[in-house]
């Protein structure tokens, strides 16, 4: 095979090379094509939520026949309908609402004292080394015994009123947010730290305009941390030891056989939760708006 | 002269001496508030501050503990823990990995089930005992179903965003080899996914542990150190109680150094 050399004065190098034929001839635009990377993005989520509401109801239809033709008995699984009625049943009747709220109160005031207390040793062992040496092994051994693990011996302490159930909550909540507070003190980039210093900040100032805006992300994320696992610990502990609250009512209804309103509990409780966490990130979110400028 | 002396001094310390200063400076300082507490604990017991039918002192525990190795009580209840965690773990991690190699792989599958499976999971893992209680029982299958429950979720969310972060490229390369379906997944997947896949086992091996407690808590029945210490807070035996959560302690504190060990083994090629 010869190898042609063009000759650069003559025309040939600069004659268009033969596409193929299907890229020759470019794609045909419908009129109404999006020309926006924008508007491409905007009809992807239409198809996915389209697709989720799809999957959902195929899921829907599946489980509805399934009890139908009694693929399987109705003790282990009633039908779709029946859960939905008594999650209206629960609703109107006020029984959900009264429940809710005492759960939602407990985990209010356990999250508080537990995060509160949390913040507190956090930042004490986050800023201070020498209260960091003194206090780690503690809590060290403190956290690794989980919260269920000191059910029983609250237990024995408290037996099973409200108190249990609050120090159940503050203590699930305490943990994630003193490590992160704690963690969060100690990352702060050390060229922060001489910024302040050469400004000579006075401890307070440092505290206020450096540490804590450089803190507040990590903080805040212990914090949902907490919140996830006091709202955990609170179906745990009301699923144990409890005659009222949200865990309260799903047992009764197992007890009582009646799958429909245990089902729609569970819905219940994951619906709050996944609230739960939106509401904190929400807050986080307008923190970091409004003061946004300061931080980072 | 005095510094001879002092340097004879010095060597002649005994082993006893030389072992606690070399705790105390570990620890430093840290050791402090816990022997206080220990002390402050064992002593109030002792001067009748605490109830003593009620609490159980340090050296009751100790004893209960002595007593409980006699009798091989202990292995058989650590034993029983711990082979129902490995059962749920190795399930859960299973399903939790084909699960989330297949959504990660597939977009219909994903967009079907992937909110889906989004909601599930918001789902608090205790809220499920009541159903899982009436589907299997109220004995090891109910449990090993639980745990499986509570590890599936990590390992599937990590498994999920490891294999969608994989380059599309490895793809090419093995379409261009030829692979089949096996062949990906051992040489492609598998290992371009493995820090995530790795990450998501860790959790689930923590995971796994507080499922395993709380399922023998829930569901009461056989052998297991949450069982015992069930049993210990009905006979208000403090001793037993505190001895339970100083194992659930210690085992997971050892689990979390297993699973250390076993994601830098499992992640060595990469730096290799």
């Amino acid at each position: 095979m010869t190898i042609r050399i063009a000759d650069p004065s003559s025309q040939e190098i600069f004659r268009p090379l033969p596409l193929p034929a299907t890229i020759a001839e470019p794609r045909k635009q419908s009129a109404d094509a999006p020309t926006t990377l924008a508007a491409w993005a905007g009809r992807q989520r239409v198809y996915r939520f389209l697709l989720a509401i799809l999957g959902l109801f195929a899921l829907l239809l599946f489980w509805h026949f399934a009890v139908r033709w009694a693929l399987l008995p109705v003790q282990i699984l009633p039908a779709p309908e029946a859960v939905a009625r008594s999650l209206v049943d629960l609703a109107t009747s006020g029984k959900l609402a009264s429940n809710l709220a005492i759960s939602v109160r407990r985990v209010a005031l356990g999250f508080l004292i537990g995060a509160g207390a949390g913040l507190l040793l956090g930042s004490a062992m986050g800023l201070s080394a020498k209260a960091d040496r003194f206090l780690r092994p503690t809590f060290l051994v403190i956290s690794q015994i989980p919260v269920l693990g000191w059910l029983p011996f609250l237990m024995l302490l408290l037996g099973i009123g409200e108190a249990l159930k609050i120090v159940i909550i503050a203590k699930a909540a305490f943990t994630p947010v003193t490590l992160n507070t704690l963690n969060g003190f100690r990352a702060v980039p050390d060229h922060y730290l001489e910024v302040a210093r050469i400004y000579r900040f006075s401890p307070w100032q440092l505290l206020g305009k450096v540490m804590l805006p450089a803190a507040f992300p990590p903080i805040f994320t212990g914090l949902r941390y907490g919140l996830t696992h006091s709202w955990l610990s609170l179906v745990a502990v009301e699923l144990l030891a409890s005659t009222e609250g949200v865990g309260y009512l799903m047992v009764w209804s197992r007890q009582l056989f009646q799958l429909d309103t245990m089902i729609a509990m569970m819905v219940v409780v994951g619906f709050i939760g996944f609230l739960m966490d939106r509401l904190l990130s929400a807050a986080e979110a307008f923190v970091l708006r409004r003061y946004g400028g300061s931080l980072t | 002269m005095t510094d001879q002396l002092a340097r004879r001094k010095a060597a002649s310390r005994s082993m006893q001496q030389r072992l606690i200063g070399c705790i105390t400076g570990y620890f430093g300082s840290g050791l402090t508030l816990p022997l206080l507490i220990l002390a402050g604990w064992g002593g109030a017991i002792h001067a009748g501050l605490l109830d003593n039918r009620l609490w159980a002192s340090p050296s009751a525990v100790i004893v209960a503990l002595i007593a409980q190795v006699k009798d091989g009580v202990l292995f058989d209840d650590v034993a029983a823990s711990l082979q129902r965690d490995l059962s749920g773990f190795v399930i859960g991690t299973a399903i939790g990995l084909l699960v989330g190699i297949v959504l990660a792989r597939s977009r219909l599958v994903d967009g079907l089930l992937g909110p889906l499976l989004n909601g599930v999971k918001q789902i608090a893992i205790f809220a499920w005992v009541p159903l899982i209680s009436i589907w299997f029982g109220h004995d090891e299958p109910a449990k090993v179903a639980f745990i499986a429950l509570a590890v599936f979720f990590p390992v599937m969310l990590n498994t999920y965003d490891g294999v969608r972060g994989i380059d599309s490229r490895h793809f090419e390369v093995a379409r261009i080899l030829g692979l089949n379906r096996w062949q990906r997944v051992r040489y492609v997947i598998l290992p371009a996914a493995m820090p995530a896949i790795a990450t998501g086992i860790r959790l689930a091996l923590i995971y796994a542990w507080l499922a395993t407690i709380g399922a023998e808590y829930f569901f009461a029945s056989g052998t297991g150190i949450g069982s015992s210490m069930t049993d210990g807070r009905e006979q208000f035996r403090m001793d037993l109680v505190l001895l339970g959560m100083a194992m659930i302690g210690g085992i997971g504190f050892m689990l979390n150094v297993i699973a250390g060990r076993l994601e830098d083994w499992a992640l060595q090629w990469r730096d290799g």
